[in-house]
């Protein structure tokens, strides 16, 4: 999967400067900051970072799916085919939800209507983008189905979703997602409210199905092990702002920012017996955010300057860290 | 489906049976001896005993129930006390009146509820929405008889635009029918709207906030697919629960609307008969409000099967 | 996880742990400008009503011809009816009637109502299953029609409306508080005390009765307006508070007759209803607001 065709080449989708915020009792709170990466033809990036950290926002804010009157967008661009999709209102991301950039959710079990069958949503959606005929999209449907791994897509198609279980939930979401071809796949923890063995064979049909269609995926994680199986780029996300971009080959190995090495050193080890390494401390709360870098008061290696003036993200040949050290630190690793 | 429906229609029985029970023990709640009651100050002993008699109160309890529920089955309530005029035929000749002025006002409740309401809770927090907020809570407060002598002051009395008074069957002339029912059905259907418009507010802003909807609009579906189908669809059902107890509501309320507008329906004859003590005459429409509106519960409870589909196996 | 606000750790920034339940509840309620408003308003009238001999500037019941259906002057602020008696004087009067008959009925219907409610939500079984149709059949009934049936039955005076109307209201009053306990009973934390070795009877005192009380509070709220409007509208009918008595019903029912020529009689009682039930039902709604938390919360 990381290693196949040449990926990349100019940007499919480019996120710049993106910052998205919530009304609390505090006030307009900002919990996405300053976001920027890319997304190139065919790639899968993943967006990875502990609960709260930004990252379903930010796939969100993509599709304009933050919802007044309890968030909105305050700054950056979402830049597709040229056109920036945050300046665009409902009715000119329509056409482009769906059919250029789709979404599959966390949530099987609730995200698909309960009150119609199957077949009458996917067909829904086919007949919204293209111009098929009710018995065409019907046909398109229940080959969707079948491509998605659900067996006897020619009955399943008429049942309603109670009847079916949580992987083949997911299957169908993905089915709906994928009806009309589209250039990017968002998917927010699609398997994490699956059972594990569901969760394999789920990531083997996302991976299967983006070699067939050739689109780019923006994978929304919290698991490593997931990232490190089905990306190309890791983008990592911490508080509200990008930490890290690297390539999957590199980032394991070889991390750059310490809440990386943080992370990797928290996994599990394989080995009975052997203590867990949590990473001390919490994620700061958004209305109090400590000065300068904010993972300061959690950070192995902080010093005296990371207190002092809030860090930058800076590149260095396809990698980027938010860290004064990252070119000094020699920070462990996993595998290779 | 079908199993919904048998197994909804089986738990009506006993529903029946306490209703039947609750009209005529009714009759048992007279204090002291009914037939002295009923007979008046003056009576003599003779008249007492014929009017015990003519009630049946000198036969045990499980027998008088028994006899008065045979007849009541195959249609017969007995005769009001005093004008001996059949029960039943009373109800039937004053039925269409309440029947038709209760219709109008669910029809035009729902109809101004279920839209207001679908907007308000779409465009939560909006101007409109808090608009509708205020204008439902003072809606449900304002009693049926204040709106209704308002609206004959002004609209009717005032303005003269409509007739205050009197009812015109619909075979008779449709267009006077619905002229003389538009100001009574508006003061009913205050209340109603307001209640409706709250539970749809209320369904819709739980049902957006679901994980399909905003699914739907992740696929690019547009405004009218994902609320009018999806929202809507889902939302229904406390919705349909609402407009259903108005229907009961409604009968009560026609009580004082007839009162009020001088129309011959079944409220203005029950209020004479608890005037004159005509205890058949009150039974009887007990008997047959209870059973009406147990049926349409039924009914309503069976319409969910259709809203939502995971019911018709439960 | 919902649609519009993914956890971003916002949570959590809402109360402090040093405040008693009582302080909390003060604190969220004060901030319901409405509802407060509204239990001022209760209170405003429930003082006059009380205090009536002194707060009214006449005596209600006397007659003076010679000022039938005056307008309002400085000796009838509200103008007089077709007795000539001083409205403003009756309206106090009738705040009496009409919220002590509200008092009556609500009695009535919480005695009936709610310890068979909490016996059925606790007990489930067949206790539950015959309490619930017996309340579902008589709410087959609508409410003014049963109202009516059961005046007629026992003779048209105020007391007999109220019982009547309790008897009516009292399924309602069931119906929440049966929710409410089976509700607590359900919840994780009962078992979780049992598993304790925590006795039933302390279950139910310290958890159960807290957890009903606040749902029936709110419900007491809507029933008071509910009973004012009932009672206004038998009382208009005749059969409920007989002359010379007035309550607000009976003052409106009195002066339909007047409803061209003078609708101030009628507009006054009739706003005083309306207020009345819109305070209840305001109070209502606020008091749910500041304790609905409280609920889950528990």
């Amino acid at each position: 999967m990381n290693d196949q065709e040449p990926v990349g080449g100019d940007a499919l989708l480019r996120v710049e400067d993106l910052a998205v915020e919530f009304i609390t009792e505090h006030g307009w709170l900002r919990v996405v900051d300053g976001v920027s990466f890319d997304i190139r033809r065919r790639e899968t990036i993943g967006l990875i970072g502990e609960s709260g950290c930004g990252k379903s926002v930010t796939a969100l804010a993509i599709l304009g799916l933050i919802a007044p009157p309890s968030g909105r967008i305050s700054r950056g661009r979402v830049i597709l085919d040229g056109q920036d999709l945050l300046a665009l209102d409902e009715r000119e991301l329509r056409p482009i939800r769906g059919r250029k950039i789709a979404m599959v959710f966390q949530e099987p079990m609730t995200s698909i209507d309960p009150a119609f069958t199957v077949g009458k949503q996917i067909v829904e959606v086919l007949r919204r983008h293209l111009p098929l005929s009710r018995s065409q999209a019907r046909r398109r449907a229940i080959d969707l189905l079948d491509r998605v791994g659900i067996p006897d897509p020619h009955r399943r198609i008429d049942d309603y979703p109670h009847r079916l279980s949580g992987g083949q939930r997911q299957r169908v979401l993905i089915a709906m997602a994928l009806s009309c071809e589209p250039e990017l796949l968002i998917a927010d923890e699609p398997t994490t409210a699956l059972d594990v063995t569901v969760q394999a064979q789920v990531l083997d049909l996302l991976a299967g199905l983006q070699d067939e269609m050739g689109m780019a995926v923006l994978l929304v994680t919290h698991d490593l092990g997931v990232v490190a199986e089905t990306c190309d780029r890791v983008v990592v996300m911490y508080a509200g702002e990008v930490v890290e971009i690297s390539g999957v080959d590199e980032l394991f190995p070889r991390p750059r920012h310490p809440y990386t090495a943080a992370m990797l050193a928290s996994l599990p080890g394989l080995n009975p017996g052997e203590p867990l390494n949590p990473i001390p401390g919490l994620v700061p709360a958004r209305h109090a955010l400590p000065p300068g870098c904010w993972y300061g008061p959690r950070c192995e290696h902080v010093i005296q300057t990371c207190h002092s003036a809030h860090p930058a993200l800076v590149s260095s040949g396809t990698r980027s860290a938010r860290c004064i050290r990252a070119d000094d630190l020699d920070l462990p690793g996993v595998g290779s | 489906m079908l199993r919904l429906v048998a197994r909804r229609l089986l738990r009506v029985i006993p529903l029946l049976l306490l209703v039947t029970l609750i009209a005529f023990g009714l009759l048992n709640l007279v204090p002291g001896d009914p037939a002295v009651q009923i007979a008046g100050e003056f009576a003599t002993a003779e008249q007492i005993e014929a009017v015990r008699t003519d009630l049946g109160l000198d036969q045990p309890w499980l027998a008088r129930y028994g006899s008065w529920l045979g007849s009541a089955v195959q249609g017969d309530l007995g005769e009001s006390l005093f004008s001996g005029v059949p029960v039943r035929t009373q109800i039937w000749d004053r039925l269409p009146a309440t029947v038709s002025l209760i219709g109008w006002a669910l029809m035009l409740s729902a109809l101004i509820g279920i839209p207001a309401g679908t907007v308000a809770g779409w465009r939560e927090g909006s101007a409109i929405d808090r608009f509708l907020t205020v204008g439902t809570t003072i809606g449900v407060a304002i009693p049926v008889f204040v709106s209704a002598l308002v609206l004959a002051l002004l609209v009717g009395l005032k303005l003269g635009w409509l007739p205050a008074t009197g009812y015109v069957g619909i075979t008779e002339s449709p267009w006077e029918w619905a002229r003389r029912l538009i100001l009574p059905s508006i003061a009913l259907a205050f209340t109603g709207a307001a209640e409706i418009a709250r539970q749809t507010r209320a369904g819709v802003i739980e049902v957006k906030k679901q994980d399909f909807v905003r699914a739907a609009r992740a696929n690019g579906l547009t405004t009218w697919q994902v609320l009018g189908k999806h929202t809507l669809k889902n939302a229904m059902i406390p919705v349909v629960t609402v407009v259903g107890l108005q229907i009961g509501r409604l009968f009560g309320l026609s009580v004082l609307v007839e009162q009020i507008f001088n129309i011959p329906g079944l409220g203005s004859r029950l209020i004479t008969a608890v005037f004159e003590n005509d205890i058949p005459f009150i039974q009887g429409t007990v008997l047959m409000l209870g059973t009406v509106i147990i049926l349409v519960n039924a009914a309503i409870d069976i319409s969910y099967g259709y809203f939502n589909p995971r019911v018709r196996e439960s | 996880m919902t649609a519009a606000t993914p956890d971003v750790g916002l949570s959590g920034l809402d109360s402090s742990p040093t405040e008693t339940r009582w302080a909390r509840f003060v604190r969220r309620f004060r901030r319901q400008r409405a509802a407060v408003a509204a239990l001022t308003f209760i209170v405003v009238v429930t003082f006059c009503a009380v205090f009536a001999p002194w707060v009214a500037p006449q005596d209600p019941i006397e007659q003076d011809l010679s000022s039938s259906l005056a307008g309002p002057s400085w000796e009838h602020w509200l103008g007089a009816d077709r007795l000539g008696r001083d409205v403003l004087s009756r309206l106090i009067f009738g705040a009496r009637f009409s919220l002590l008959a509200a008092v009556q009925a609500v009695l009535v219907a919480t005695v009936l109502g709610v310890p068979v409610g909490v016996l059925a939500g606790l007990a489930r079984g067949w206790v539950d299953s015959a309490a619930s149709t017996i309340a579902d059949a008589v709410l087959s009934i609508p409410a003014i029609v049963l109202a009516l049936a059961i005046i007629g039955v026992l003779q048209p005076n105020l007391t007999n409306a109220m019982i009547a109307i309790g008897i009516v209201y009292a399924p309602r009053l069931f119906r929440v508080v049966r929710s409410a306990a089976i509700s607590v009973r359900e919840e994780t934390y009962i078992d979780a005390a049992r598993a304790s070795g925590v006795g039933t009877l302390t279950i139910a005192r310290s958890h159960v009765i807290p957890n009903v009380l606040s749902p029936l509070v709110v419900q007491v709220s809507l029933a008071l307006g509910f009973a004012v409007l009932a009672e206004a509208g038998v009382s208009f009918l005749g059969l409920g508070v007989q002359p010379p008595d007035a309550s607000w019903g009976v003052m409106l029912g009195q002066s339909t007759a007047e409803l061209e020529d003078h609708p101030i009689l009628v507009l006054v009682p009739g706003a005083a209803i309306m207020l009345a039930v819109l305070a209840f039902n305001v109070l209502g709604d606020g008091l749910n607001d500041s304790l609905g938390r409280e609920i889950r919360r528990e």
